[in-house]
């Protein structure tokens, strides 16, 4: 094994334990915006350190160019998606009891 | 660690399946079906079945899954809380009964079907003759194509089924229900909207190019630009076309329109559907461009629903 792999290796645990933290928090916190909140930032760490795994794993430019397109998708989406939930949540919470 | 990892997918599959059948809340059931496609995509994935797996992942867990969760969601703003009552004996026994039997049926036809069946060999004697080097996209547009090309028809089909649901007053306006009426949100999946809808046509153009070498094909690339489309028409980036438009309605046929006139010229040298030799990848290619955009269009339409009387929109 080279140092790559064990870089490989490392960053996959690192980036699957950021997985698991924003899923614990997915399902432990008790409203919409801290879930949402460990989802994001969590879950982004996750899919960055993976995708970094992955990229260094294959080794080919080409290839790393795919996983970069991917993982700028990945995030994009997430972003507008949260945006699209906080806000949702947020006028629920307000239509149920107005501040 | 390869058979661990299919033992956990397998796992993964059954308790995802099982979940999506026995929960009652009907949209943690949908979620599930939407996990269960995704995880069946990589189950393809695994068996080195990379077409399947984009089919399964783009069709069979997004546009299935953006398709139920809208039909639940016009269901509860319809009055209709939508629940799933216990199921009698009888009908749980005979779904078993009609399930194990289908299964046992399509288990027999696959492993019949060998690696040394001459199957793989008949393909690759063919394939040089038709200059692609993708074998599904040769069985599906060349050794197949009256499959394909009655696919097509079958979505058309869909899609004029789904606009005969609307109310006479409706006709032919756009359809309405994907518009968020929030600005807030609007402004965000608008601005979404306008970057992804050209990344998701220069993707469409990439897999329908690459599926005559690689994975990719119209269905794969069709289903990636709806979503573009679709992305683009919920936060008002563009507004959806009324059903009489003549554009659309030439954009909706045009895929079955060409596959059916080069059908009926290799008809006229010969065979229905004959490539004459050289000119198969061209005439390929032609047919999947022209199939990718009438299927994005049409998949995009059967999302965006029937169309909607004008003073319910914005």
């Amino acid at each position: 094994m080279t140092w790559l792999d064990y870089a490989v290796i490392v960053l996959l645990f690192t980036g699957v334990f950021f997985y698991a933290a924003g899923s614990l928090g997915l399902v432990r916190f008790p409203d919409a915006s801290s879930r949402l909140h460990a989802l994001t930032k969590a879950d982004n760490v996750g899919l960055g350190l993976v995708a970094l795994a992955t990229a260094l794993h294959w080794g080919s430019p080409a290839i790393a160019a795919k996983i970069f397109a991917v993982w700028l998708f990945a995030i994009m989406a997430a972003g507008m998606t949260a945006q699209l939930l906080a806000r949702t949540a947020k006028d629920d919470d307000e239509a149920r009891d107005p501040p | 660690m390869t058979a661990a990892f299919d033992i956990l997918l397998c796992v993964m599959i059954l308790g995802t399946a099982g979940a999506a059948l026995f929960l009652r809340d009907p949209l943690a059931a949908i979620v599930f079906l939407i996990v269960l496609g995704n995880l069946l995509g990589l189950a393809w994935l695994t068996l080195d079945a990379v077409n399947v797996a984009l089919a399964e992942i783009a069709i069979g867990a997004g546009v299935t899954g953006v398709l139920l969760i809208l039909a639940r969601a016009r269901l509860v703003a319809l009055g209709d809380n939508v629940v799933c009552e216990p199921m009698p004996l009888w009908a749980r026994l005979g779904a078993i009964a009609l399930c194990a039997g289908f299964t046992a049926v399509l288990s027999c036809v696959v492993l019949s079907i060998t690696p040394d069946s001459g199957l793989t060999a008949r393909i690759e004697a063919l394939m040089p003759r038709i200059g692609i080097e993708n074998p599904v996209t040769g069985v599906l547009l060349a050794f197949r194509a009256y499959d394909t090309l009655l696919e097509t028809f079958v979505l058309l089909g869909a899609l004029v089924a789904v606009w005969s649901l609307g109310p006479d007053t409706a006709w032919p306006h756009p359809p309405a229900a994907l518009r968020i009426f929030d600005p807030g949100l609007r402004s965000v999946a608008g601005a979404f909207g306008r970057v992804l809808l050209p990344m998701a046509l220069v993707m469409a153009a990439y897999l329908v190019w690459a599926g005559s070498d690689l994975p990719g094909g119209a269905f794969q690339a069709g289903t990636v630009f709806a979503g573009g489309l679709l992305l683009a028409a919920i936060g008002g980036a563009i507004g959806l076309p009324r059903a009489d438009s003549p554009a659309l309605r030439l954009v909706l046929v045009l895929g079955p329109l060409v596959f059916l006139m080069i059908g009926l010229a290799g008809a006229v040298l010969g065979r229905f559907l004959l490539f004459p030799d050289g000119t198969a990848k061209m005439l390929i290619v032609t047919i999947e461009y022209a199939l990718a955009a009438s299927i994005a269009v049409t998949l995009a339409l059967l999302v965006a629903g029937s169309p909607a009387t004008p003073d319910k929109q914005d």
